[in-house]
């Protein structure tokens, strides 16, 4: 039985995906070596001008911004006073500034691109029906099988593991967004088209602020999503306590892997947090 | 004018779209057209026109299609087949933007469940359809404050629409709609969700408005009091037919078929009949060449113990009693000018019930129905009870 099975030669799955990827980074090289200097200058740059704030004035804005967004309770900015002093105690507030950068960059590009497709994906069903299984195949790969292509385009450092996060932190936003304009009210939309509204102004002026709060629930998930490729990212050379995390994992050292793992944890509850009171304005 | 007309309108749900048509041309009903093609019959050969200024009420059980008939003259839903004309234009033939400049400047539609939008103000909202059509904010801002100004709502234009009440609501889903000056007004349902009391004065609301701009109204509702209270014509519907088109008078005392007749069962009837349909034939007597004797003899004969008195051109002039007349022809009197009494209620044929009521409950005596001064018939306390509460056959007979 498995002699007519094993006469069967192996499709070649593998060798034609790297012959797409070999074509793909040859022809391309420029565009993406283009991508990989523009994207490290930009980050770099935030990262330093993150890292030129005093950590006081930012920890201070931080609560502030947590005090208003919480509707004026003191809970949310008590734990961020505490929270990020702990954090520079341990001296890891340049690390905490780099995964800074890269949960912001790797989150708006996400946002940028979710959004539309999301759109893109209420309004026609053909869409719909080719964009949901893409982003399925996409939720259930791990996470580190996108750093292959990461490296593969962009070598090693910050651009690729953004571009792993991306990747990875996309679908809620698309889901979501997908999801809140297909929810608002026929009636609604009915009103809108009533009066001669434009798909343009109906989209504005009607579905986009009615989806708003579920889309931001997706929003919410990318930002986290995205933060948790940190550590994993840092596997192809991002900077940021995700690579903390990685090296104390390497040499075996619990204290100082505890102390990464718990900062990044702290800076995940913050974000979370803040992310959700957004959405209850 | 005609403002609308809809000629052989159909519109089918799902697939097989032929072959459930063809179901239908076989009489076949809805349900078994369903469950055979999984097509559902939304709307079927609808024809009909209405006039400009007519408030056209469109009635008919949960599924009839009302809605989705309405939602056909805007082209929200679009035909299977047949034409809609606007203002004699055939809006199916129309290009996209024509068609939304239809939809703002010549119809805007009122919601069941207000289709208000919930993150704007009331202001926001009125002017939504002005602000679709590019109007400068401060025009659109004046003309819709001038419609919230009118519906009494000018001071919660700041307000959200969940901040207000369900009536409330509504009439900023009117304002919304009146502030674009439509010609015609498509609503469905628009006042189902309001409680009773409320949507009384919605409803009278509405025909206070329609006296003072004249707007084509197509209303639609499955309430037959409803219908019956504001609309010019009804139009029934039954499985996306329309079975009959008749004003309210003409579909109550003639219905179609029987499920017109069992759709009337629940109706109020003193809202809608008039005297005409109660009264009866008056016995009278000549005041000019009658005596007290004739008039005995006539009240033995007919049965009953008062006449209605006339003059030789039919002129209403009063009534006199049996005992009168019995101690006026012991008198010996030759004529009854004596005992003619002139204290009878007058009312016209063409009055309702409803609004008579009050008159014959609380008077002892008949009431006499006079047009242009003439006696035309009597009413009598004991008819109109029973006209009330008789069927459709009964009323349909006494005519
Ligand atoms: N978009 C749609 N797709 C499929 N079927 C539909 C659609 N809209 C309406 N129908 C069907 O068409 C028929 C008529 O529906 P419609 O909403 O016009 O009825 P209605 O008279 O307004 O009822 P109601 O009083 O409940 O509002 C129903 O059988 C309904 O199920
Ligand atoms: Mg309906």
């Amino acid at each position: 039985m498995n002699k007519i099975l094993d006469s069967i030669p192996t499709v070649p799955v593998a060798e034609t995906m790297e012959t797409i990827m070999d074509w793909l980074t040859s022809n391309l090289s420029a565009l993406f070596s283009f991508i990989q200097n523009g994207g490290k200058n930009a980050m770099n740059f935030i990262t330093d001008m993150l890292i030129s704030i005093p950590p006081v004035i930012f920890i201070l804005v931080i609560a502030l911004i947590a005090f208003i967004a919480t509707k004026r309770k003191f809970g949310l900015a008590i734990f961020a006073i505490v929270g990020l002093l702990f954090i520079y105690n341990q001296g890891l507030w340049e690390e905490l500034m780099n995964t800074v950068t890269l949960v912001i960059f790797s989150s708006i590009i996400a946002i940028i691109i979710g959004i539309p497709l999301g759109i893109l994906m209420s309004k026609s069903i053909v869409a719909e029906n080719i964009i949901k299984p893409i982003l399925d195949f996409m939720q259930t790969m791990p996470g580190f099988v996108y750093l292959i292509p990461a490296v593969a385009f962009f070598g090693i450092g910050v651009v690729p593991g953004v571009f792993a996060s991306v990747i990875f932190a996309l679908p809620p936003t698309v889901r979501f967004t997908n999801l809140g304009i297909r929810q608002v009210p026929r009636e609604l939309v009915e009103a809108a088209d009533s009066y001669g509204s434009t798909g343009w102004q109906k989209l504005i002026k009607v579905e986009l602020p009615l989806a708003k709060s579920t889309m931001m629930a997706g929003i919410n998930q990318t930002v986290l999503l995205s933060l948790s490729m940190v550590v994993i990212a840092s596997m192809i050379g991002a900077p940021g306590l995700g690579r903390e995390v990685l090296s104390a994992l390497q040499r075996a050292q619990v204290g100082n892997g505890f102390v990464a793992g718990l900062s990044l944890v702290i800076f995940a509850i913050i974000v979370d947090r803040l992310t959700q009171s957004f959405n209850k304005k | 004018m005609t403002k609308i007309k809809v000629e052989n309108v159909t519109k089918i749900f799902g697939k097989h779209i032929n072959s459930a048509l063809k179901l239908v041309e076989q009489k076949k009903n809805k349900t078994e057209i369903l469950k055979q093609t999984g097509a559902t019959i939304g709307v079927y050969d609808a024809s009909f026109s209405v006039n400009e200024g007519e408030i056209f009420v469109i009635m008919g059980l949960s599924g009839s299609g009302k809605s989705t008939l309405v939602r056909l003259l805007n082209h929200l839903i679009e035909p299977t087949s047949g034409s809609i004309y606007i203002d004699g234009e055939n809006i199916s033939k129309m290009n996209k933007q024509q068609l939304r400049a239809i939809r703002r400047e010549k119809m805007s539609m009122v919601f069941q469940n207000f289709g208000l939008f919930p993150q704007r103000t009331v202001l926001a909202n009125t002017e939504y359809g002005l602000e679709v059509r590019g109007i400068p904010k401060e025009e659109r801002t004046k003309k819709a404050e001038a419609a919230l100004d009118n519906a009494g709502l000018l001071p919660y234009k700041d307000q959200l629409p969940s901040q207000l009440s369900g009536g409330m609501q509504q009439r900023v889903g009117l304002a919304r709609a009146l502030a674009n000056d439509p010609d015609i007004l498509l609503m469905d349902e628009a006042f189902s969700a309001l409680d009773p009391l409320i949507r009384k004065d919605m409803q009278d609301e509405l025909l206070d408005l329609q006296q003072k701009v004249r707007k084509t109204i197509i209303f639609i509702t499955h309430d037959l009091n409803e219908a019956l209270r504001i609309g010019d014509r009804i139009a029934l519907m039954k499985d996306g037919k329309i079975i009959q088109i008749g004003t309210g008078e003409e579909i109550l005392t003639n219905p179609a078929n029987d499920y017109v007749r069992t759709f009337l069962e629940d109706v109020d009837r003193s809202k809608v009949l008039t005297v005409e349909n109660a009264m009866i034939r008056p016995i009278s007597v000549n005041v000019e060449i009658d005596g007290p004797k004739v008039a005995l003899k006539r009240m033995r004969e007919e049965e009953v113990s008062v006449l209605l008195a006339i003059d030789k051109n039919r002129e209403f002039k009063g009534y006199i009693t049996a005992d009168d007349a019995l101690e006026a022809a012991k008198r010996g009197e030759k004529n009854v000018d004596s005992i003619l009494k002139t204290d009878m209620e007058s009312v016209t044929p063409d009055m309702l019930i409803q609004d008579v009521l009050g008159i014959i409950s609380e008077s002892s005596i008949p009431l006499a129905v006079v047009k242009e001064n003439k006696l035309v018939g009597v009413l009598i306390k004991g008819v109109v009870i029973q006209s009330l509460a008789s069927d459709t056959e009964e009323v349909t007979s006494n005519e």
